[in-house]
């Protein structure tokens, strides 16, 4: 009998039951949740007349529809406002833990949980959030489910799954100068499609994400789905440990000694067979630019735009105002976006300050700088990057989804680029009519210096 | 949950491939707090213009189409795992949905809607997109016992999850069937140490 795969291990010590000829009953570790997808999951709870079966498994945060300036003050928008209420008068009815806005550990609920420790090797977790992929760095299994089924892990703990193939994607070799974790992951997705992961949950393996930080694997798992697969997970190792080590929630003492022996079993068997597999050769990756209106239609910054022929592809060259053959280099750029559960994390900033220490930002340039949590901005602040970005003509906001869904008032007006470290390029994500241009923040701070698309190749070597 | 067993209706053809949640219900008409009303805004930034006028080259606009069933380009429901993309198409009127391919997330929120997700092959829905665009009065039947889709230019059988099949065809929802676990659950948490 072939080995097991590392999501085979952690999903088969989760399986409760099985329903002949149908799905398995999979237990759910931890459900986190926030102020959009759970409303109307707590309505079908009172409609029914249940209670939540395990509180102590449910963190809930306030990200998606909350302000990033004077988060202080009352929210101006009546429907934000009665979505932040009725999260915190659900939380409290059932005895729920609340980061709510304003709170130390208030934050993007993809960056607030690993930060705190609750995100842990060998767990499941459930967000009613297509980023939950993002926990899967961890070697967990973390998917996004819809608001039934969050009100199917409030009422039982449980879901209803048909287990998911598995795919692996290996990336092997050098990264190049310039290269981030953002890179790696829009690459692999303009090669495979934004279709290719569906139905797969899918394991990232070699050496380039071996020798990745936990905020670079997360970026990496984030965008899983961007290629249409369920969740990615990365084997934990001692990169991993070290990370959810001593965090508030972490075990302590005896107890993540016993956890520590058992996540060291969390590995791909060497004859585990995948039902399907890429490779990848880290030489090949460049830093990476959109064009289109999906994440898988990215370029390499100093290629041109290709010419394909479905009508889709044109549609999104019509909206994007892009014609094929054409660089992206030169075109000029109002806006710029970091942040999201993307790239929000301090490894993030401590890139983007890297390339702005000295500079200025262009004058053309509006640019929104949104830490991932309370916690990030805190950071930020201590390692005196604050004073870079300040110094630069930036200014720093405060912690939430903002521009990457444009919920609240961070939008991109209609027409207008932005150059973005979000997830998505849809049509109108960023705001009516905005057009977004993915990429790292490395590569997004470069654009705010230069007011326009720079070959950062050239600068870097 | 409603029930669905067969249904016999005109369809409404949309071949964009990649549609994506954020077109389906952009983020934000997300702030409500209930399940109702998201149909209005279904698509809402290809139905209307900035100013609220109704686009008149968008399908949904187009007086010759009407039906509950809608066909859609490739890999329909990508993107965000917002459920009130199938409650936009259920309250705007859909009950099915043909595509050649879907989106995880986007098939189980339908299928705990009681929206069919019917899936075809890529030849057979360039056929049906193509005929219904030139024969909009076509009717189209679905039948869910058979999982078949049956059209004037022929059939396809489709698959469904049978337990999935069950709950549609009898109206019953996973809560209802997970809440009478309750104990095999607790079992399981004894030992489960995670």
């Amino acid at each position: 009998m072939a080995g097991k795969t590392l999501f085979d291990k952690v999903w088969d010590a989760h399986v409760v039951d099985q329903i002949k000829n149908g799905p398995q009953l999979l237990y759910i570790d931890k459900h986190l949740i926030h102020e959009v997808t759970s409303p109307q999951a707590f309505e079908e709870l009172k409609n029914r007349g249940i209670e939540v079966a395990r509180p102590d498994r449910t963190i809930a945060t306030a990200d998606h529809n909350t302000p990033t300036l004077n988060q202080h003050l009352p929210i101006k928008d009546p429907l934000s406002r009665n979505q932040l209420e009725q999260l915190a008068v659900n939380c409290h009815k059932h005895n729920i833990e609340l980061f709510g806005l304003g709170h130390k550990y208030n934050g993007i609920v993809h960056v607030m949980s690993p930060e705190l420790g609750i995100t842990q090797p060998g767990m499941t977790i459930v967000c009613g959030d297509s980023h939950t992929s993002t926990h899967g760095a961890f070697g967990a299994i973390a998917f996004g489910i819809g608001t039934s089924q969050v009100a199917q892990v409030f009422a039982s703990q449980c879901l209803l799954l048909q287990k998911p193939k598995k795919l692996r994607v290996t990336v092997q070799g050098t990264l190049k100068n310039g290269v981030l974790p953002k890179d790696v992951i829009l690459y692999i997705i303009s090669q495979i499609g934004t279709d290719a992961g569906t139905g797969y949950f899918c394991e990232y393996a070699g050496n380039v994400f071996e020798e990745m930080s936990m905020e670079g694997r997360m970026t990496v798992c984030n965008m899983s789905i961007e290629m249409g697969a369920r969740g990615g997970i990365i084997a934990p190792d001692e990169t991993t440990f070290d990370y959810v080590k001593g965090r508030k929630y972490a075990p302590k003492g005896i107890e993540f000694t016993s956890k520590l022996q058992y996540w060291k079993t969390l590995k791909t068997d060497s004859d585990a067979i995948f039902d399907k597999e890429y490779s990848f050769n880290a030489a090949d990756i460049a830093p990476m630019i959109t064009y289109g209106t999906n994440p898988g239609m990215g370029i390499k910054i100093n290629e041109t735009i290709p010419e394909f022929e479905q009508d889709s592809f044109h549609k999104a060259l019509d909206y994007m105002g892009f014609e094929a053959g054409k660089t992206l280099i030169d075109l000029p750029i109002n806006y710029v976006f970091i942040g999201s559960c993307t790239n929000s994390r301090i490894e993030d900033f401590r890139e983007a300050a890297r390339y702005v220490k000295g500079r200025q930002k262009a004058s053309n340039v509006t640019a929104w700088l949104v830490p991932g949590s309370q916690q990030v901005a805190k950071q930020i602040h201590e390692e005196g990057l604050i004073t870079v970005f300040e110094t630069a003509g930036f200014r720093l906001r405060q912690p939430g989804c903002s521009a990457c869904l444009a919920m609240n008032d961070d939008k991109i007006p209609t027409g207008e680029y932005c150059v973005s470290t979000s997830n998505r390029n849809f049509e109108g994500r960023q705001g009516q009519g905005s057009r977004t241009i993915l990429a790292s923040p490395l590569m997004a701070a470069a654009t705010a210096v230069e007011g326009k698309i720079v070959d950062i190749t050239k600068q870097l070597n | 949950m409603k029930k669905f067993v067969q249904l016999t209706d005109t369809a409404i053809p949309l071949p964009t491939e990649n549609i994506d949640t954020d077109q389906i219900i952009p983020a934000r008409f997300l702030k409500a707090t209930r399940k109702d009303g998201f149909g209005q805004n279904l698509f809402r930034d290809w139905r209307y213009d900035n100013n609220g006028t109704p686009t008149s080259d968008f399908v949904l606009n187009n007086a010759k189409f009407d039906g509950s069933i809608l066909i859609a380009g490739n890999n329909f429901g990508c993107g965000s795992s917002r459920e009130h993309a199938a409650w936009a198409l259920s309250t705007y009127g859909f009950t099915v949905i043909v595509s050649s391919f879907f989106a995880d997330i986007f098939r189980e929120n339908a299928l705990n809607n009681g929206l069919l997700p019917v899936q075809v092959s890529s030849d057979f829905l360039k056929s049906l997109l193509a005929f219904v665009t030139q024969n909009p009065k076509a009717e189209i039947t679905i039948n869910l016992e058979k999982q078949i889709i049956k059209t004037p230019i022929g059939s396809n059988e489709f698959d469904i999850d049978p337990y999935k099949k069950t709950c549609l065809i009898n109206g019953y929802d996973d809560i209802d069937y997970l809440i009478l676990q309750k104990e095999k659950i607790a079992e399981f948490e004894l030992n489960h140490t995670l």
